[in-house]
């Protein structure tokens, strides 16, 4: 490496940027400086909207400044985009992967368009092949990959001319754990051996653990920065993880949690709540007892033991000492929805017997069975291309099963009277909205289409905007709207004629952790009132909160539970590495014939 | 047709209407180019020679050459680009398409008609385009025409020219612009409600919002009528305003009934929105869509008779033609504009177009459904 190794190969100063749309100035970022330490991986880390990819843009020279001054290796970025740009490796957000061309011939075309010299591919080919897992793959067609295998590639076609640094952009999103974590195995080969700069940015705070350094971005500015200890070691006797002796009601015993005033944060992690708290807790058995506020029964059953905090307990943290200033409003709690009782009320909400779909040769879904409570909050996991999008379609009637017994809410969805379908909510990971439609267009379509009429209509139209707090966003073209709240309407939407049955597909892919907070605290308040959820997440933190779930790989279901005895059957506690290990299992068992 | 809700029916054309006008960009793309397309093939698509450039070789001294040059420059048909002072600058002229046509007076021009009452004039005419050169010719015998016959009224002259009884039926004045200007209505109405509706259902499986739509109590039927009902209505009210513009902007008569165009203009745009929906229902992109309406465009233009005429093309072509709805609106709409034609004479061209909507329209509400992936 010619370039100064000691020196910093990204500096930052004073960076603003504001973007105009009609009507409206968004700051993108606003006064962001900060260093990047050579030969790591910095992390940057920050909710949807945080300004991550406007930051990742300007760097790399493909936005200019409003205000501030970016020095990339020695060279300032208004003054040679160019020169900078033939220098790093930059990898959006959607890498353009030719899907007509094979893995191969989609590396020849980068090493021809970066000026890679002949001499050198055949060695660099194969060890980028290598370090990807892809040299199996070699002839087959970038378009046939699966989504973390497409990340793969293109992070290959990134590092072809080993850039001295390298801008990856939410690289892992949407892809699934075990991919996951082969990708970040490539970066750190990548640091490790060429002594790389890495700048990696990132919606998973859990990722935040695996960087050397991190930047820590909210609503364009720079909230706080330093390696990741640095950010959890004044949480230490702040998280505990609360148990109950007695069996089930673990979502009121959340409520119960959240409820008590030392009380910062509390989630479902399995069949027990973590709970972060205000103030560090010495002996925390004892403070349990004299502090919870009475009233509630039950409480002498509880365990509390102290658990290690992590990276996503110091951004709430920091959060929330942010609006400490304004006193936070308790969001709306979820009226109890009237699930009328239906003549299927003894029997399973969802019943999967022997289902199988095929796509010519290719078995996407291989004799699965399962069935779901009513009330239950279900969990479909699995790894890219395991057949969770396909039995999730066909379970809402949206495509047809090939072999097999299927029935929703007692009917099957495929060939039932459409009036059926008015029992089911779907909501999709893009967020299925009409973007130049406003706000209310949206709620009124979608509650006209649902049969809604008069009186009955305009309650669940304030209902929705009330409970979904979308008051001041009413005349606002759904496009525009934040993630975070694209989410909400498009939750207020599926729920606006009362299903007793929610499909949700990867829900918060995106959204803060504020919002998944938020967004879950409503999918339990349907739970507790008898609604089903079907849910699809890539998010381990998310399966905790399910009921059960089913892990799926190759079309098959591998494992079956609440996920206590998920983790329990993987032999670990984490479930994170319980789904890897049961994944790999399988690939284990797989490869032995 | 109790179980349709004619309530969610209107809630989706609402979204239709609103998907397709409320977004700036969306609207110009409907309202915009089709206007401005008529005003282009309108005047860009014609048979007529318009300021063809001629030269004018004068070796006459009298008056006469110079009455009939004055006629033709202050016709809109030519533009005099050159006059000429010798022989030799005659073949360069031609060879370099400065002029199309060079009229060569002779010397004694004026002094022959005087003395005899008969003169000769040479025309020379560029023939590499065959076409324009019949063009150009014809239009030169009618300046010349005219000239004779106030000649010979003018000096009481009994071998008067014989005047060529030529009369064109319904285009008296062999404008072709009447002939294609009703064409355009045609084209430009499929173009319109192909490219609203192509894009529709491709648009909404782009947003993952056509999932989130079959999910929901609607039914195709409903789907269907929601997503026809804004093509229809914005190509009828585009049609009428080109119609109007055909009228009173190009002068094209309207002999025809009013309202037997309407009819058969429904139909024409109910046969053009299923094939619209249709590819959309095929296609996961709206890039593919965009490819389909085209590929479909195309050959629906050039089979439909609108430049050539469908008698001249191989048989098996011409089977094709039958299942082109273009075909048979363009004797429609031509036929009604110049020639009142009655519903008796065009019913064999409007029941062809009902069977090809009834078969497109339900092949894409079946698509909507059974479209896997």
């Amino acid at each position: 490496m010619t370039v100064m190794t000691s020196s910093s190969p990204l500096i930052i100063k004073g960076v603003s940027k504001q973007f105009t749309l009609p009507g409206r100035v968004i700051d993108a970022l606003s006064d962001v400086s900060f260093d990047i330490r050579p030969g790591q991986v910095t992390g940057l880390i920050g909710a949807d909207a945080a300004g991550k990819t406007t930051l990742m843009r300007l760097i790399a020279g493909l936005l200019t400044l409003d205000k501030g001054s970016i020095n990339v290796l020695g060279m300032e970025v208004a003054e040679a985009p160019l020169g900078i740009q033939s220098v790093i490796g930059y990898m959006p957000q959607q890498f353009g992967l030719y899907q007509d061309l094979t893995v191969l011939e989609n590396l020849r075309l980068y090493a021809d368009l970066q000026g890679l010299a002949q001499a050198q591919r055949p060695e660099r080919f194969e060890k980028l092949l290598a370090m990807s897992g892809l040299a199996p793959f070699g002839n087959r067609l970038a378009g046939n990959l699966s989504g973390g295998m497409k990340q793969k590639l293109g992070l290959a076609c990134t590092l072809l001319k080993s850039p001295d640094l390298l801008l990856l952009d939410e690289p892992t999103v949407g892809v699934d754990p075990v991919s996951r974590r082969e990708l970040w195995q490539i970066v750190y080969q990548a640091v490790e051996e060429q002594g790389m700069s890495v700048l990696l940015s990132t919606a998973y705070l859990d990722e935040a653990e695996r960087c050397h350094d991190i930047k820590l971005l909210h609503e364009g500015r720079l909230l706080a920065q330093g390696p990741p200890q640095h950010f959890t070691r004044p949480l230490n006797n702040r998280t505990f993880l609360v148990s109950s002796r007695a069996p089930g009601g673990k979502r009121q015993l959340k409520n119960q949690m959240a409820a008590q005033p030392w009380v910062q944060d509390a989630l479902i992690l399995g069949d027990d709540i973590r709970i972060l708290t205000r103030e560090a807790l010495q002996t925390p058995n004892e403070f349990l007892h004299h502090n919870t506020v009475a009233g509630q029964s039950k409480l002498h059953d509880l365990k509390i033991e102290a658990v290690e905090a992590r990276f996503e307990d110091a951004f709430v943290d920091l959060l929330n000492q942010q609006t400490e200033s304004a006193p936070q409003s308790d969001p709306p709690t979820l009226d109890t929805p009237e699930i009328i009782a239906s003549e299927f009320d003894d029997r399973p909400a969802i019943e999967v017997d022997q289902l199988v779909c095929r796509f010519g040769d290719f078995v996407a879904v291989d004799h699965l069975s399962f069935k779901v409570q009513r009330g239950e909050i279900f969990g479909l996991l699995g790894a890219n291309g395991a057949g969770k999008t396909t039995t999730f379609r066909m379970l809402c009637g949206l495509l047809p099963a090939t072999e097999g017994h299927l029935q929703v809410a007692g009917l099957n969805l495929r060939h039932a009277r459409a009036q059926a379908r008015a029992k089911l909510g779907y909501m999709s990971q893009k967020f299925s909205l009409y973007g130049v439609m406003s706000v209310a267009q949206n709620l009124a379509f979608y509650s006209k289409v649902y049969g809604l009429k008069g009186k009955k209509r305009q309650q669940r139209m304030e209902w929705a905007i009330e409970t979904f707090e979308l008051q001041h966003l009413l005349k606002q073209p759904s496009r525009d709207l934040p993630l975070g709240f694209k989410q909400r309407l498009a939750m207020a939407c599926a729920l606006m004629h009362e299903p007793d049955i929610l499909f949700l597909d990867e829900p918060t892919s995106g959204v803060d952790p504020m919002g998944r907070r938020d967004f879950w605290n409503k999918i339990n308040a349907l739970a507790e009132a008898g609604v089903t959820i079907m849910v699809t997440t890539h998010f381990m933190e998310e399966a905790e909160y399910c009921d059960r779930m089913a892990i799926m790989a190759n079309g098959r279901i591998m494992a079956l539970g609440t996920p206590a005895e998920i983790k329990q059957e993987a032999g670990h506690s984490v479930m994170e590495e319980a789904f890897i290990r049961i994944i790999e299992a399988d690939k284990a068992a797989e490869t032995k014939p | 047709m109790a179980w349709l809700s004619w309530a969610r029916i209107w809630a989706l054309t609402i979204k239709e209407f609103r998907v397709l006008l409320q977004d700036k960009r969306a609207r110009f793309v409907v309202i915009g180019p089709p206007i401005i397309q008529l005003f282009v093939f309108g005047y860009a698509a014609t048979f007529d020679l318009k300021q063809a450039p001629v030269a004018i070789f004068n070796q006459d001294q009298g008056i006469i050459s110079q009455e009939i040059i004055g006629h033709l420059a202050g016709s809109d048909t030519f533009e005099i680009v050159a006059q000429l002072h010798h022989q030799r600058e005659v073949a360069p002229l031609i060879d370099n398409k400065k002029a199309l046509i060079i009229l060569n007076f002779p010397s004694d021009f004026s002094s022959r008609l005087q003395e005899t009452g008969t003169t000769q004039l040479q025309v020379i005419v560029d023939g590499r385009n065959s076409n324009t050169a019949l063009l150009a010719q014809n239009d030169i015998m009618q300046v010349i025409k005219t000239f004779n016959e106030q000649w010979a009224q003018a000096h009481q002259l009994n071998q008067a020219p014989v005047s060529l009884v030529q009369r064109n039926w319904f285009n008296e004045n062999l404008k072709s612009n009447w002939f294609f200007v009703p064409g355009i209505v045609a084209l430009i109405v499929l173009v319109v409600s192909l490219l609203v509706t192509a894009l529709s259902v491709a648009r909404e499986r782009e947003e993952g919002t056509f999932d989130q739509l079959l999910v929901t109590p609607a039914v195709p039927l409903e789907i269907l009528i929601g997503k026809s009902l804004p093509g229809l209505m914005i190509g009828l009210l585009e049609s009428n305003i080109i119609i109007l513009i055909a009228v009173f902007w190009f002068d094209v008569p309207f002999r025809g009934e009013y309202f037997l165009l309407q009819f058969a203009l429904i139909f024409f745009l109910l046969s053009a929105i299923g094939v619209g929906l249709m590819i959309s229902a095929l296609s996961t992109t709206q890039q593919q869509a965009l490819l389909g309406a085209f590929m479909f465009m195309v050959p629906a233009v050039i089979l439909s008779g609108f430049a050539t005429p469908i008698d001249n093309m191989p048989d098996v072509i011409q089977w094709l033609t039958y299942v082109d709805p273009l075909r048979y609106f363009l004797v429609v709409v031509r036929g009604v504009f110049l020639q009142d034609l009655s519903l008796e004479t065009l019913w064999p061209q409007i029941w062809p177009m009902m069977l090809i909507a009834l078969f497109t329209l339900s092949s894409a509400a079946w698509l909507f459904r059974h479209r896997n992936a």
